[in-house]
């Protein structure tokens, strides 16, 4: 086994063993606990914020994919050229809207709970993938495509054969860049009383408990690192297999 | 549609023009009993008597029509402006005329209506500008007056009677202190990290081991989720405080100013140093070989080859960590660090949507002045001949 693989199995065990067995870290988490205060967070079951974090950012990332990669397409087709130079303004601009304050905006309009977290994900992981998704499919090699034409592949078979592959390895990149402030941004969407692992932080932030910060922080940068570690694979694999690296 | 009147027509302007109409029939404005109850929403027509109603409808709708015509940019954007105009008029008299015998406490706040009306004009003008492609200077210059007649429009006090500004009126100095706080948060760390990670990237350029080790450890750092990081410094200074001696007296405690800014510090880190390296290897092969070849020591090869070149792509690095930092300033809200962050959460507690438009606002505009600024200045870093390549 590898190194990075060896690692690798010693953080997805520590963050199973955080998630699923938190008694187990007690004496380890205790020197920060305020006296006469519970060690442990045990006000939820820290497995239910996982899941209901990591399926918030699922859901709102597996949307903002679809979302933003058909919108790519449209805008790169010979009808949709004239809205290129839009989208490009709106993806670049859009970027430096602060995603907590995308997060705060909905909920006046979707009220509290895991609505507002879901939209404001949603519209903010549309784009990065737009972005890279627009600019993989309109800086292919021009030999490339005069060739794809040449053997006489019609519009569509061009983009799902040669275009929407060639651009694969940069949608990646931009969906690992999306989840990545996903999971983040989900973490203080739990200020507007969504579900998440943000809960745990809080907590220990309102009752100057260190414990429960460092369990919160630590299960949160662990599930980020290993998700942005697993995309980073992917995305090299796909690089690879175009031999394109 | 025939091909004629197709390319005659804007497309994006048609776009705008039918959800600009639409969005005309959406509530402009809410009026709310007081400023926590959900307001009733007031249509555009409503707001005020027609002697102020018309001449704001007719401004909008000229505007979406200027919109169309795809041949001429500079009337699209001219529409843009027209159309802003009207939206502001009719937010001044509406604002004023709602509130006329409506109890103390009522206020009237923004509505969707207003909110698409606004972004479908600010769409046109990104769009025709976009096809002007204005140089740096004229951006510049544009940019300065958009702020100027802002700024000039919010002093005159025609808004004030908007809820979003009775929540200024009744923290004026706190605003003034998060503004403060806020960018001293997001540019404090720049300057911070600039210091420290320029330096490192020029030594994880001469070095390739270092690079391996530097560039990987900063990336993990980026993944970490704010809420998490900010969370992790207060106890990480709360210790150093009250074991190291003399640091408590230096200022280093657990909660305030101090977690957040280096939280911030951390975070910006990693695109100084990767855009640093990425700027200093950009230089040309044959480019370093001439300067070997003209006696240059390394230093003055780094000092009047690499690093004039390398310039725009370092610029870019900073860029992201501006835009990056003051959206995660925000956050420091959370922890007690002030900033435009306090208002959001404050707002987020009391369910006030104006006091979170308080702190959100200043954050976005701020934010996209900062973009748009870095922009040009990474435009004007680029040498002469690639500048229009």
């Amino acid at each position: 086994m590898s190194r990075a693989n060896f690692l690798r199995v010693i953080v997805v065990s520590l963050l199973f063993a955080l998630v699923l067995q938190p008694e187990w870290f007690a004496p380890i988490f205790e020197p920060f606990t305020p006296p006469g205060a519970v060690v442990i967070y045990d006000r939820t079951s820290l497995l239910s914020l996982s899941l209901s974090h990591l399926g918030i950012v699922a859901v709102a990332s597996l949307a903002a994919i679809i979302v933003a990669v058909l919108l790519a397409i449209l805008v790169t087709r010979p009808q949709g050229k004239a809205f290129l130079p839009l989208s490009r303004t709106i993806a670049n601009m859009g970027q430096t809207f602060p995603p907590v304050a995308v997060l705060a905006l909905a909920v006046p309009m979707l009220g509290f709970g895991a609505g507002p977290t879901l939209v404001a994900l949603f519209l903010y992981g549309i784009l990065p993938i737009f972005e890279n998704t627009m600019t993989g499919l309109s800086t292919l090699p021009p030999a490339t495509m005069e060739a794809a034409r040449g053997i006489g592949l019609s519009r569509r078979q061009r983009l799902i054969q040669v275009e929407l592959p060639l651009a694969l390895p940069l949608i990646l990149t931009g969906i690992r860049l999306s989840v990545v402030i996903a999971i983040g941004t989900a973490t203080i969407g739990s200020t507007v009383a969504a579900h998440t692992l943000g809960e745990v932080i809080i907590a220990g932030l309102l009752t100057n408990n260190t414990s429960y910060v460092l369990q919160g922080g630590l299960i949160v940068g662990l599930f980020a690192v290993l998700i942005y570690d697993a995309l980073t694979q992917l995305e090299t694999h796909t690089r690879k297999r175009l031999g394109v690296m | 549609m025939p091909n004629r009147i197709k390319s005659v027509v804007s497309g994006p302007g048609l776009l705008f023009a039918s959800l600009g109409l639409v969005a005309l029939f959406a509530p402009f404005l809410t009026l709310a009993a007081n400023r926590i109850v959900a307001g009733e929403g007031v249509r555009v027509w409503d707001v005020a008597g027609p002697e102020a109603i018309i001449p704001g409808m007719v401004g909008v709708v000229i505007g979406l029509a200027l919109g169309l015509p795809s041949a001429w940019q500079s009337v699209r954007f001219t529409g843009s402006l027209v159309g802003i105009a009207a939206l502001v008029w009719l937010l001044m008299q509406g604002s004023t005329s709602l509130l006329e015998g409506a109890g103390t406490y009522a206020r009237v706040s923004l509505g969707s209506g207003f909110w698409c009306l606004l972004a479908i004009l600010l769409l046109l003008a990104a769009d025709a500008l976009s096809s002007l492609s204005p140089g740096p200077k004229m951006r510049s210059a544009l940019l300065a007056v958009a702020i100027i007649v802002s700024a000039l429009v919010l002093w005159s006090g025609a808004l004030t009677d908007l809820s979003i500004f009775r929540e200024y009126a009744n923290r004026q100095d706190a605003f003034f202190n998060a503004a403060w706080r806020h960018l001293g948060l997001a540019f404090g760390s720049l300057v911070v990290a600039a210091a420290i990670g320029f330096p490192l990237g020029v030594y994880c350029h001469r070095n390739q081991g270092l690079r391996g080790a530097v560039l990987p450890v900063l990336s993990f750092l980026q993944t970490i989720p704010s809420l998490a990081m900010f969370g992790i410094m207060i106890p990480l200074l709360a210790w150093v405080g009250s074991t190291i001696p003399g640091a408590r007296e230096l200022g280093v405690v657990g909660i305030g100013f101090l977690p957040a800014f280096l939280a911030l510090v951390i975070y910006s880190l990693l695109p100084v140093v990767a855009n640093t390296v990425a700027g200093l290897e950009a230089t040309p092969i044959l480019t370093l070989d001439a300067a070997r070849g003209m006696g240059m020591t390394r230093h003055q090869r780094l000092k009047q080859i690499q690093l004039p070149l390398g310039l725009p792509v370092m610029l870019a690095g900073l860029r992201i960590v501006l835009v990056q930092n003051i959206g995660l300033a925000v956050i420091a809200g959370l922890i007690g660090g002030g900033g435009f962050g306090t208002f959001v959460f404050q707002g987020l507690n009391q369910t006030a949507t104006d006091l979170i438009l308080l702190g959100a606002l200043p954050t976005v505009i701020l934010a996209l002045i900062s973009a748009i600024t870095m922009d040009i200045l990474v435009e004007l870093a680029r040498p002469n001949q690639m500048r229009h390549g």
